[in-house]
C-alpha cells in the first residue's frame, strides 16, 4: 500500500500532513503507536522525541517507505505513500548517502531527474541548491571526498531542489558544526517566508525551540503533546531585581506564588498575570525598590523533560532564563 | 507519469556507475585476455595438425567448448558479483532512502538496475564472444555449426544469473546471496551433466534430475545451449568413430540445443523471477 499511485488532486488546501491512528509494529516491538497529528501548511513543525521515540518510522511512514501495520494518513492532500505527491515533497534522511563516485552536481542532478524537474531548469536548481548550503566550491568534487557535514548540506540542498511545498528534514543538523546549525536555521527560516511546510525531526530541543512555529513531542510511539511553543510551555511567573530592606521581599512569600532566590534576582513562581502590579505595589509599599521585572516562561527542554517524566539536571533553577526571552518566537 | 523513464533513469545510472568504477575497462581488459590466448592456443593446434578431419574437428571444438565453458563461468561469476550488491547493501548505507522518497517506485529501481547490469553483460558476452569465435576461426580453421547462436546462449545465461542474484540482493545479505547463486550454478551445471549421463543410458532418474534442475534455475539449458552450437555438426560426430550423438551426451563438455519450450521456461523464469524480487522489495523496510 506504500506505493499507491491515487493522484496527489486536491493537494493545493487543507494541512500538509494529516494522520490517523498510524500505528507500526516490528513484530512485538511497537515502533509507533496511534500517531495522529496535522501539520497546517506554511508552517515549521518540530517532531520532537527522544531516540527510539518513533519519529524516523514516523517519518519513513508519511514519506511510503514504511507501510504502517494500521491507520490512515494524508500528506500535500494525497493518501500516505502516493507516489506523485512524492514530486512535490523534499526529504533529507537522517541517514543520508549519496553516489560517493558522483560529484556533488552529479548528485543534484539525478535528484532533478528522479523529481521530474523541467530540464531548462536544472542548472539553475542547482546553482541555487548548492549556494544555499555552501556547496558551491566543492560542486565538481565526488562526494566520497566530502566530509560528513558537507554530506549533509549536499542532502539539504538534495530536498530544496525544486522548491518544494513540504520538506521533511530528519536530523538535518546531526552533523553540522554550530555555523552550519546557524546556516539551516537561516534557510529553514527562508523556507517559512516562502510558504514552504517545514517537518523537522529533532531531538535538538533548543534549535526547535528557535525555529519551529508547532511541534509534537512523540514518546514510545505516541503524541505526548503537540501545539505552538506558547502553548507548550507555559508561563511560569516573574523575576524581580528588587533592592532594598530584606522585609520588603519577605512579606510577599505565599500571598502571590512560591518566592524563591535567583543569584541578585527574586523569582515568583506561579503567579497570575493580573497579581503583578499587585506584587509590585507590595514590595514597593515596603520599602523595597524595583529595577526589573522580567516574566519567566518554562523553556521547551523543561517542557520536554517533564513530559516524558525525566528531572532536567538544573530543575528548580530558572537558570534557563533562557526562558525568560521571547522562547516562544524564531531569530 | 510514465512507468518506463524511472527505470531508464536508474538504468543510465548504473551503466555510468560501471563506466565511473571502470568495470567495463576491467571486463575490455580480460576480452582482450581471452581472445589473444584463444588465437595463440589454436594457432598451436593447428601448427600441429590441420584441423580438416572429423576427429580433429571434434578435438578442436572440445577445446572451444571448455574455453567457452571458462568464458561462461567468468560470465556467470561477473553476473553474480554485479548483481548480488545491487539493491541491498545501497538499502542498508542509506543510499536509496533519498532515491525512493522521488517519484519512483521500488520496482522501478529493481528493474532500472537489472536492465543496467544486463546491458553490460549483454555487451561483453557478445562482443567477447564473437571476438574469440573470430580468433578461433582465423587460427585453426575451424568454425563450429552455429557460431552466431553461441554467445547470445552465454548472455542469455548470464541474464538468468544476475536475475537470481538480483532477486536475492532484495532480501539477503550480498556475501549470502551471492554464494547461493554460484552453489546453484554449480548444481544445476552438475544436474545438466548427469541428466546428459541420462540421456546416454537411458536412465529416468537421472534423465529426471536434469529436468527439474532447470526447472528450478535454467542457465544449464543455455549453457547446454552454447555448448551445442560449438560443436561440429552431426555428421561430423557420425564419422568421428566415437559413437552414436547420443553416447557424446556423455562429455560434461557437451550439449543440446534448448527446445522451443526451454527458451520460453527461461523468458518465463526470469520475469517470474523479477516478479518476485519486485514483491519481495515493495515489502522490505527501508
Amino acid at each position: 500500500m506504500h506505493e499507491s499511485a491515487a493522484g496527489a488532486g486536491g493537494g493545493a488546501t487543507g494541512p500538509a500532513i494529516e494522520t490517523h491512528e498510524l500505528r507500526k509494529q516490528f513484530g512485538r516491538i511497537v515502533a509507533v503507536d496511534s500517531l495522529s497529528m496535522t501539520v497546517p501548511r506554511g508552517e515549521v513543525f518540530g517532531f520532537l522525541g527522544p531516540n527510539g521515540a518513533g519519529k524516523t518510522t514516523s517519518v519513513k511512514m508519511l514519506l511510503g517507505l514504511s507501510a504502517p501495520t494500521s491507520g490512515s494518513g494524508n500528506v500535500l492532500g494525497a493518501p500516505l505513500g502516493d507516489v506523485h505527491a512524492r514530486r512535490r515533497i523534499g526529504y533529507l534522511p537522517e541517514l543520508f548517502r549519496y553516489q560517493g563516485w558522483m560529484t556533488g552536481r552529479e548528485v543534484l542532478a539525478l535528484h532533478c531527474e528522479l523529481a521530474r524537474l523541467a530540464k531548462s531548469d536544472w542548472g539553475r536548481e542547482i546553482d541555487d541548491a548548492l549556494s544555499l548550503v555552501g556547496l558551491a566550491d566543492r560542486a565538481d568534487d565526488r562526494t566520497q571526498t566530502f566530509s560528513k557535514g558537507m554530506q549533509q548540506r549536499l542532502g539539504l540542498g538534495v530536498a530544496l531542489l525544486g522548491g518544494p511545498d513540504l520538506v521533511i528534514l530528519d536530523e538535518p543538523t546531526s552533523a553540522l558544526d554550530p555555523v552550519g546549525r546557524q546556516d539551516v536555521r537561516h534557510i529553514l527560516s527562508g523556507l517559512r517566508e516562502r510558504g514552504t511546510t517545514v517537518f523537522l525531526n529533532s531531538h535538538l530541543l533548543t534549535e526547535v525551540e528557535r525555529v519551529c512555529d508547532r511541534v509534537a513531542v512523540v514518546d514510545r510511539g505516541r503524541v505526548v503533546a503537540q501545539g505552538s511553543i506558547a502553548e507548550l510551555t507555559a508561563e511560569r511567573g516573574v523575576r524581580l531585581r528588587v533592592t532594598g530592606p530584606a522585609e520588603a521581599t519577605a512579606a510577599i512569600d505565599g500571598r502571590f506564588g512560591r518566592v524563591r532566590a535567583d543569584g541578585a534576582w527574586l523569582a515568583v513562581d506561579g503567579i497570575a498575570d493580573a497579581d503583578v502590579p499587585a506584587l509590585v505595589a507590595a514590595i514597593v509599599a515596603r520599602g523595597g525598590e524595583i529595577h526589573a521585572v522580567v516574566p519567566t516562561r518554562e523553556s521547551l527542554e523543561e517542557r520536554f523533560m517533564s513530559l516524558l517524566g525525566v528531572a532536567p539536571d538544573d530543575a528548580g533553577s530558572i537558570g534557563g532564563v533562557g526562558g525568560a526571552g521571547p522562547v516562544g518566537g524564531a531569530e | 507519469m510514465s512507468g518506463a523513464r524511472p527505470i531508464l533513469i536508474v538504468a543510465r545510472l548504473t551503466l555510468r556507475e560501471a563506466f565511473r568504477r571502470r568495470v567495463l575497462w576491467a571486463l575490455v581488459g580480460l576480452t582482450i585476455l581471452i581472445v589473444a590466448l584463444t588465437w595463440w592456443a589454436f594457432s598451436r593446434i593447428a601448427e600441429v595438425t590441420p584441423v580438416t578431419g572429423p576427429v580433429e574437428m571434434l578435438g578442436v571444438s572440445q577445446i572451444l567448448v571448455m574455453l567457452a565453458f571458462m568464458f561462461s563461468f567468468v560470465l556467470a561469476m561477473t553476473a553474480v558479483f554485479a548483481g548480488s550488491p545491487a539493491i541491498g547493501p545501497d538499502i542498508e548505507n542509506g543510499l536509496l532512502l533519498a532515491v525512493l522518497a522521488r517519484p519512483i517506485r521500488r520496482v522501478d529501481v529493481l528493474l532500472g538496475r537489472w536492465l543496467g547490469l544486463a546491458v553490460v553483460l549483454v555487451a561483453y558476452a557478445l562482443v567477447a564472444g564473437y571476438l574469440e569465435l573470430a580468433a578461433a576461426d582465423l587460427a585453426s580453421g575451424y568454425l563450429p555449426s552455429d557460431p552466431l547462436l553461441a554467445p547470445p546462449y552465454l548472455a542469455a545465461e548470464s541474464l538468468v544469473l544476475l536475475t537470481l542474484a538480483i532477486v536475492f540482493s532484495t532480501r539477503i545479505t550480498s556475501v549470502a546471496g551471492g554464494a547461493i547463486a554460484v552453489v546453484g550454478y554449480g548444481l544445476v551445471w552438475m544436474a545438466g551433466v548427469a541428466g546428459g549421463i541420462g540421456e546416454a543410458f537411458n536412465s529416468d532418474v537421472l534423465r529426471g534430475a536434469g529436468v527439474v534442475s532447470r526447472l528450478i534455475l535454467p542457465s544449464n539449458v543455455l549453457w547446454q545451449g552454447a555448448a551445442a552450437a560449438l560443436t561440429p555438426s552431426e555428421d561430423v560426430l557420425n564419422n568421428s568413430h566415437l559413437g552414436s550423438p547420443a553416447l557424446y551426451r556423455f562429455s560434461p563438455f557437451s550439449g543440446v540445443a534448448p527446445s522451443a519450450f526451454w527458451l520460453a521456461w527461461c523468458v518465463v523464469w526470469i520475469v517470474g523471477m523479477l516478479a518476485l524480487g519486485a514483491w519481495l522489495l515493495r515489502r522490505r523496510e527501508v
